[in-house]
């Protein structure tokens, strides 16, 4: 079997002149085996659990990244849910110590994030749950590596809004004790979670997961895009084809690096994420594929339609290139992560009720998106459950990563930094919804979910 | 005894001396050019070494290093891959 000269030109051209990486390797790390009465020696033994699997997981991820010549970019541990494990510890002090162990472990392995500070509550909200969400502003603001989430709906269990008419205020006050709001980044709020995401801030190791396993996240919305721009001409069905050719082969090396990296590690290899996950670097950006499609800015009529052909071509070509499809398997949309969906809110071009609307096509939802910081708590949940019942009612994930800005006003902007970029600050309806979610209670499961 | 076969790619200007710095370097670090190809794609020389690392007196991080120091010095573009990336990206 030869490889021929344009292949591999093909191959390298796409690391080296757009962006292909293996965007994460995440492994997923089951605790409850750390639990122990005397809460020090929980703290050490989760301590130690993590300290010493992620170790290797950088040292195994190191080793290919030479080997294939492709940047795996984080090397990241996800855990079983914490609340799960802090059944018979809960108190906030205990939390926040439990954080600050996991934050060190993370810091001690050279790991960016660790993800699963949260709790399962599309049901209902256990002791356990209540204090971990009370805690999380506390959390948010005493660690750097922490990411936390709530899955507060399901398909099968409706949605908890007990649970929703929590996190506004959480999410204000979290907002107000780190710097520009930063501590929201790291917060998600889910309708059907998957167990085995591997990209933060959403990550958990589910309960039906093995002791570990391992999980990835490749992206490559730069190839995509490279591509997209090569094709100007072809119509709709040869564009769809043409991206799941080149999803295809990205999915590929992720398989690669997914089966090698669990046969070195010695822990089953879970599942590949396909999702396009852009980045702040030039042209690594999936506003950029929706431009290239021949729409002049995200947000202008026939984005919908854009995105979901574009989520359509990912998720066949992927399925052709793995058995381990899994995870959010999408398109991300975040403003703050990606240069033209910045650009397109700045423009006008973009505001919320089109990014929801897009959300209902994409893979995931509203993600890392700044409200100016005096928008009433009810206002945010509200946001919230709007987002999740699409999810709930279509029978896919949907989430909110938001952050409200202290003393920030729609059209400013703030400057996260690094991976998490620049939000633009993005106008919300000034109109209130608070009686209706004052109801409180749970919304009942859709008839869809009746398949028994 | 079983073959282990890498790619190099080079991406850049033509230009003399390339292929006589790599194949000294890989000469020096007794590595074995099984094939070699060159093509003009994109505007861009490509060439590419399938090379067989199974008897290197150096491990692959540091026959990178030097690939790269060669690149760096040539202004070219020089990538060093194992081939089951290329297998599993073209071939079903």
């Amino acid at each position: 079997m030869s490889i021929s000269v344009e292949e591999v030109f093909e191959t390298a051209s796409m690391i080296l002149n757009q962006n292909l990486d293996i965007r994460t390797t995440t492994l997923g790390i089951n605790l409850k085996d750390c639990i122990d009465n005397d809460f020090h020696k929980f703290t050490d033994n989760v301590y130690d659990k993590i300290k010493k699997n992620a170790q290797r997981l950088v040292q195994a991820a190191e080793k290919l990244e030479s080997k294939y010549g492709i940047p795996i970019i984080n090397k990241r541990i996800s855990v079983t849910p914490v609340s799960l494990i802090m059944e018979t510890h809960c108190t906030r002090e205990k939390y926040v110590s439990m954080a600050k162990t996991l934050d060190r472990a993370a810091a001690d392995s050279d790991i960016d994030f660790i993800g699963g500070f949260g709790a399962l509550v599309h049901k209902g909200l256990t002791r356990s749950d209540k204090v971990l969400i009370e805690s999380l502003p506390d959390v948010l603001a005493a660690t750097e590596h922490i990411c936390s989430f709530l899955n507060v709906g399901t398909n099968v269990a409706g949605m908890n809004l007990d649970a929703v008419n929590m996190i506004g205020s959480m999410l204000k006050e979290t907002a107000s004790r780190t710097k520009d709001a930063v501590g929201c980044a790291k917060f998600v709020v889910f309708a059907n979670a998957p167990e085995d995401n591997p990209f933060m801030a959403g990550a958990y190791h589910g309960i039906g997961e093995p002791d570990m396993s391992l999980n990835i996240g490749v992206s490559g919305p730069g190839v995509v895009r490279s591509v997209v721009e090569k094709n100007r001409n072809c119509d709709l069905t040869q564009l769809s084809e043409i991206i799941k050719r080149t999803v295809f082969k990205i999915t590929r090396c992720g398989e690669l690096i997914g089966r090698e990296l669990s046969q070195m590690l010695n822990i089953p290899f879970g599942i590949v994420d396909i999702s396009l996950a852009p980045t702040t670097a030039k042209g690594d950006s999936v506003a950029d594929i929706i431009k290239a499609f021949g729409i002049e800015a995200v947000g202008a009529h026939g984005t919908a339609l854009a995105i979901a052909l574009l989520m359509d071509a990912v998720k066949k070509g992927g399925a052709m290139a793995s058995g381990n499809v899994g995870g959010l398997s999408g398109t991300f949309i975040p403003i703050s992560e990606d240069s033209g969906m910045i650009e397109a809110v700045k423009c006008g071009a973009l505001n919320l009720a089109k990014l929801e609307a897009m959300t209902a096509v994409c893979s995931v939802g509203m993600d890392m998106f700044a409200i100016p910081g005096d928008t009433p708590a009810e206002t945010i949940n509200a946001i919230i459950a709007d987002e999740l019942a699409i999810g709930i009612i279509n029978n896919k994930t949907t989430a909110v990563r938001v952050i409200p800005v202290p003393g920030k006003k729609a059209g400013q902007s703030v400057n996260f930094g690094g991976l998490l970029g620049e939000a633009p600050v993005m106008e919300v309806n000034p109109y209130s919804s608070s009686d209706f979610l004052n109801r409180g209670g749970r919304m009942p499961a859709p008839v869809t979910s009746m398949r028994n | 005894m079983e073959k282990e076969l890498l790619f190099i790619t080079v991406i850049g200007e033509d230009k003399k001396g390339i292929v006589a710095k790599i194949s000294t370097l890989l000469y020096e670090c007794d590595i074995n050019i099984e094939d070699i190809n060159q093509r003009i794609m994109d505007r861009y020389f490509v060439m590419t070494m399938l090379v067989d690392m199974k008897e290197s007196k150096y491990p692959l991080e540091k026959v990178r290093e030097e690939i790269e120091k060669i690149g760096d010095a040539l202004q070219l573009k020089i990538q060093i891959q194992h081939e089951n990336i290329f297998k599993m990206m073209h071939r079903v």
